[in-house]
């Protein structure tokens, strides 16, 4: 086979060396009635001319991104990627090496670990990040998890239901074994958190509180509202960003009372990927780094320079084990050094323009909706928003998709997807834009709209 | 400069260089002004962020970098050179499958009708990506012989975590979540762990002499309180567990269930059914069995594959055959719920795949060879490495430093040591029962003579540590930086307000 380099002769020398006769005999401690005589029933090899043949097919039957306007968003934002950072990411020094547990022979990897730690920090206004997490949805459990340890002995966690979804129901799977009560907040009739409503939800067994900004509806959430209601109880307040662009242009969460930040940095070019591999992060103040979940890489100075290491490791699972910080061990390493490569070409300016770029768009849409004048769709609350925004449907939201499809339009995320079977908001769409949709995407969605 | 050993690695050296050249990160390196992206024309009127957004307006992300494409490139190029990895060496860590990683792989996930399809597309419109994960769960059932497989998960473990949710998930239906998971003394660090964040007490169990587990204790600790055990195949002493059939039906005749840690599945892939063991529920790590690139920490994945009892339990979506198609379905009423967003590493879904078609059914010659090699290298390093184990082993072989210790070189040292010849180290002090372990996985990918280079080293270190132990326990020599000082840096880390340069980037006001 043309990965396994031995031939057969080689493999048969190799046998003779080790004393054996044959293969059979290695696999000798495996009980009878559980070794397979036949091989498993799997199709012939493939070719490589087979594979693409094959795959490819698959692959044709998806709607690329690339060949519709896309206004799909929901948590998940498909921004520009630098051509030189899917290269790059092909060499093999870092695709095909793994953890850095030795530093000696990692400084690569490792001071790439450090930039996305560095990246994270500096958008967050937080002092601390790892080195990467799953993604979003699990990010935000570590940080309650993490919480839950800093506080000891609280019991409640309170979430406000602008958050997304899919983020609530990861929260609740995770945390049902382990005697955590969580309280959700429902948002305003403005699809904000209700300052008042979140307060009042907060009491002395409150872990920690959770906002996520800009809001599943696209909204802009004021970051103290949750920090106050938490820090008055004692509690700690947990920021949520699955749009990472949005911080180019909005107050970072630590720089509002905000303890711990988390959520999906894929924004910065990671592919959208049908959902994955996506890099989570968690960012949060000095005073709780022994409580950060995952790998930390550090920086030590030495008379010969700068040297990069994993650090503070005591915290993990492969030394503490039940009593370690979190299971997780391979992290979004590859995807943590895309994101930091993106951001090293975006730079300074770069990310604010881009953040301009999908604000200017989505403010132009949401005026053109405005003015649509047949009363049959509107954007459905008046907040700021960043780059996306909740229009509400009149007509089905099925049919309003599948007019924006004929005019090569992904139109965007009906709410109803993120909540199957919950029943609420039917009547909203999720639209989001970025720098790469076109005026001319724009008015040619809003004439769609219009002919309804 | 002290004596630097005999060796010379070219590319290594080079790194050097570029060190001593001052491009220790980019943040360091950054110069005003400078940009590495045009972006498209403002093609809109531009908004107003300060008018929109008040005093929650922010006007600068004050430290970020600025850098042209060039001086990215450059830097990320030669960060790139201060690694090993395993296109360019044998790279033997213990229980982390370092195989080789086929490109065609990764041309197939960068298609964009994979790699540019967002996960909220209508399912019309994503039918080929349903399919793709449809064919992946049917191909691991293939291998597995279990009921469904889920491939949700992030990693193993968050595949782990998945399994344990089912599990006391049935448990709790069937009446009580009960209160223990049993976890052998040589298992991975992530399964104590993961059973802690299920909500369980862990036991753990003592191996045998021979680094197996003893049916009579697991028998003893089975209770009606216990509702699992973790136990991993071959173990990770690469000793395969003979007595793995007593052990599921013991746990079995409690109530209990079999949850299998599939990390060393690449020893017995394509030859060995788990289901047909008695396992109930298993992950599997792609970036391991089935060739997903390791990415220098991630991402992997981590499917689980579960016997009937627990199929009802699976997080949602699973994917379900509708018409000629596919869908997903949420309805599913007793699910633990969700591990993540969306469906699972996609991207990493299509490159396990890619990789399952390419050997079809002769994929068990991954798992004979990588047994094969394995045990090349435990014969020839047997004479000169302790190995307090000598059970036959599987895919990997642990030795320790108990004869080199004598000489005052320990494991650590010989892992340094090895960087000099060209080879990154096996994984060090794992398993916890073996001390001074070092834990040798080649895997089937490795070519005779890469082995035999490999242990030439190791043999030859065994020399030095009799003949002059001063130039192993000083290693490395010639990597682009000599031995860190760990523990000094844990302790700068640690230290309150201390968080910049040692942990991040500090912000550089002009």
């Amino acid at each position: 086979m043309r990965y396994i380099p031995n031939s057969p002769a080689e493999q048969a020398a190799l046998l003779r060396e080790i004393g054996v006769s044959s293969v059979d005999e290695l696999f000798a401690t495996v009980p009878r009635e559980v070794l397979r005589k036949d091989p498993p029933p799997l199709a012939p090899p493939m070719s490589e001319v087979e594979l693409r043949r094959d795959l490819g097919a698959m692959a044709a039957k998806n709607a690329a991104a690339t060949c519709f306007a896309s206004f799909l968003g929901a948590g998940l934002y498909a921004h520009h990627s630098p051509a030189f950072v899917s290269q790059l990411l092909l060499r093999g020094e870092f695709l095909t090496s793994y953890t850095p547990y030795q530093p000696e022979v990692s400084q690569g990897t490792l001071t790439a670990i450090w930039e996305f730690q560095s990246h994270m920090a500096l958008l967050t206004g937080l002092d601390v990040a790892n080195a990467s997490m799953y993604e979003g949805a699990s990010a935000l459990v570590e940080a309650f998890l993490m919480a839950e340890r800093l506080t000891k002995r609280r019991t409640r966690v309170v979430v406000s239901k602008t958050i997304h979804p899919e983020y609530l129901t990861t929260l609740r799977t995770y945390l049902a074994n382990l005697g955590l009560e969580i309280v959700e907040v429902p948002a305003g009739e403005d699809g904000v958190t209700n300052p008042a409503a979140l307060a009042a939800a907060v009491d002395d067994e409150t872990i920690a509180v959770a906002v996520q900004s800009p809001n599943v509806f696209g909204l802009v959430e004021d970051w103290s509202v949750a920090a106050e209601a938490a820090h008055a109880k004692g509690a700690l307040a947990i920021g949520v960003v699955n749009e990472m662009f949005s911080l180019a242009l909005l107050k970072p969460p630590g720089d509002a009372g905000i303890d711990i930040a988390c959520g999906e940095a894929a924004s910065f070019g990671i592919p959208s990927s049908f959902g994955g591999p996506l890099v989570g992060f968690l960012a949060c103040r000095d005073g709780f780094k022994r409580q950060i979940p995952g790998r930390l890489a550090g920086r030590l100075e030495t008379p010969e320079g700068p040297v990069f290491a994993l650090t503070l490791s005591t915290r993990e699972q492969h030394i503490r084990r039940e009593k370690a910080t979190s299971n997780i061990c391979t992290n979004q390493g590859l995807f943590a050094l895309a994101a930091t490569m993106t951001l090293t070409a975006l730079g300074k300016h770069g990310l604010r323009e881009t953040a301009l770029l999908c604000l200017s768009k989505s403010e132009y849409l949401k005026a053109g909706i405005g003015k649509l004048g047949t009363g049959k769709f509107a954007v459905a609350f008046p907040g700021a928003t960043f780059n996306e925004f909740a229009l509400r449907c009149g007509p089905p939201i099925d049919e309003v998709l599948s007019a924006l499809e004929k005019k090569q339009i992904l139109g965007g995320v009906p709410y109803a997807r993120l909540a199957p079977g919950s029943g609420e908001h039917e009547d909203l769409l999720l639209v989001a834009t970025t720098e790469r949709i076109r005026r001319e995407d724009l008015d040619r969605f809003l004439d769609v709209l219009k002919g309804f | 400069m002290s004596d630097r050993g005999n060796l010379k690695n070219p590319v290594l050296d080079a790194s050097r260089l570029d060190r001593r050249r001052g491009s220790s990160s980019i943040f360091d390196a950054s110069r005003p002004g400078r940009r590495g992206v045009l972006l498209p024309p403002l093609d809109v009127p531009g908004a107003d962020p300060e008018a929109l957004f008040g005093a929650l307006h922010r006007t600068e992300v004050e430290g970020e970098v600025e850098a042209s494409e060039v001086d990215a490139i450059r830097h990320f190029t030669r960060l790139s050179q201060k690694n090993l990895s395993i296109d360019a060496n044998l790279y033997p860590l213990g229980s982390c499958t370092m195989k080789h990683n086929p490109r065609i792989n990764e041309e197939i996930a960068r298609l964009a009708g994979f790699a540019d399809v967002h996960p909220y597309t209508p399912a019309h419109l994503s039918q080929g990506a349903l399919e793709l994960m449809a064919r992946l769960e049917a191909a691991l059932i293939a291998l597995t012989g279990f009921a469904r497989v889920t491939l949700q998960p992030s990693a193993g473990a968050n595949g782990e975590l998945t399994g344990c949710l089912m599990i006391r998930a049935a448990h709790v239906k069937a009446g009580a979540a009960r209160k223990y998971v049993l976890v052998p003394d040589s298992a991975h660090g992530t399964n104590p762990a993961t059973a802690h964040f299920a909500g369980y007490d862990v036991k753990e169990l003592a191996s045998t002499a021979r680094g197996t587990l003893d049916p009579a204790a697991v028998e003893k600790a089975m209770t009606d309180e216990v509702a699992a055990v973790m136990i991993t195949v071959p173990n990770t002493l690469g000793v395969f567990e003979e007595n793995i059939l007593d052990v599921t039906r013991i746990v079995h005749s409690k109530g209990g269930y079999v949850y299998l840690d599939g990390a060393n599945f690449n020893a017995f892939v394509g030859k060995v059914r788990p289901a047909d063991m008695g396992v109930d529920v298993m992950h599997m790590n792609l970036h391991k069995t089935f060739s997903t690139p390791h990415g220098g920490g991630g991402p992997g994945a981590g499917p689980v594959g579960v016997g009937d009892a627990l199929v009802p339990f699976l997080p949602v979506p699973t994917i379900e055959p509708e018409g000629s198609g596919f869908r997903l379905d949420f309805d599913r009423p007793d699910s633990i719920g969700r591990m993540r967003t969306f469906y699972g590493n996609f991207g990493v879904l299509v490159r396990a795949l890619t990789y399952i078609l390419s050997y079809g059914q002769d994929i068990g010659e991954v798992a004979e060879n990588a047994v094969l090699n394995a045990n090349y290298l435990r014969k020839k390093l047997a004479p000169f490495y302790h190995l307090k184990y000598d059970a036959p082993s599987y895919h990997e072989v642990v030795f320790d430093d108990k004869r080199q210790a004598e000489r005052g070189v320990h494991n650590i040292d010989i892992a340094k040591r090895l960087m000099d010849y060209g080879f990154h180290p096996p994984t060090m002090s794992f398993p916890l029962i073996v001390h001074g372990a070092l834990m040798i996985e080649p895997t089937e990918s490795e070519p005779i003579e890469e082995l035999d280079a490999f242990a030439d080293a190791m043999i030859a270190i065994a020399r030095e540590a009799e003949e002059t132990p001063d130039l192993v326990t000083s290693a490395p020599h010639v990597t682009p930086v000599g031995r860190v000082d760990e523990a000094l840096l844990a302790r700068e880390a640690s230290k309150a307000g201390s968080f910049a340069p040692v942990l991040r980037a500090p912000v550089r006001r002009p």
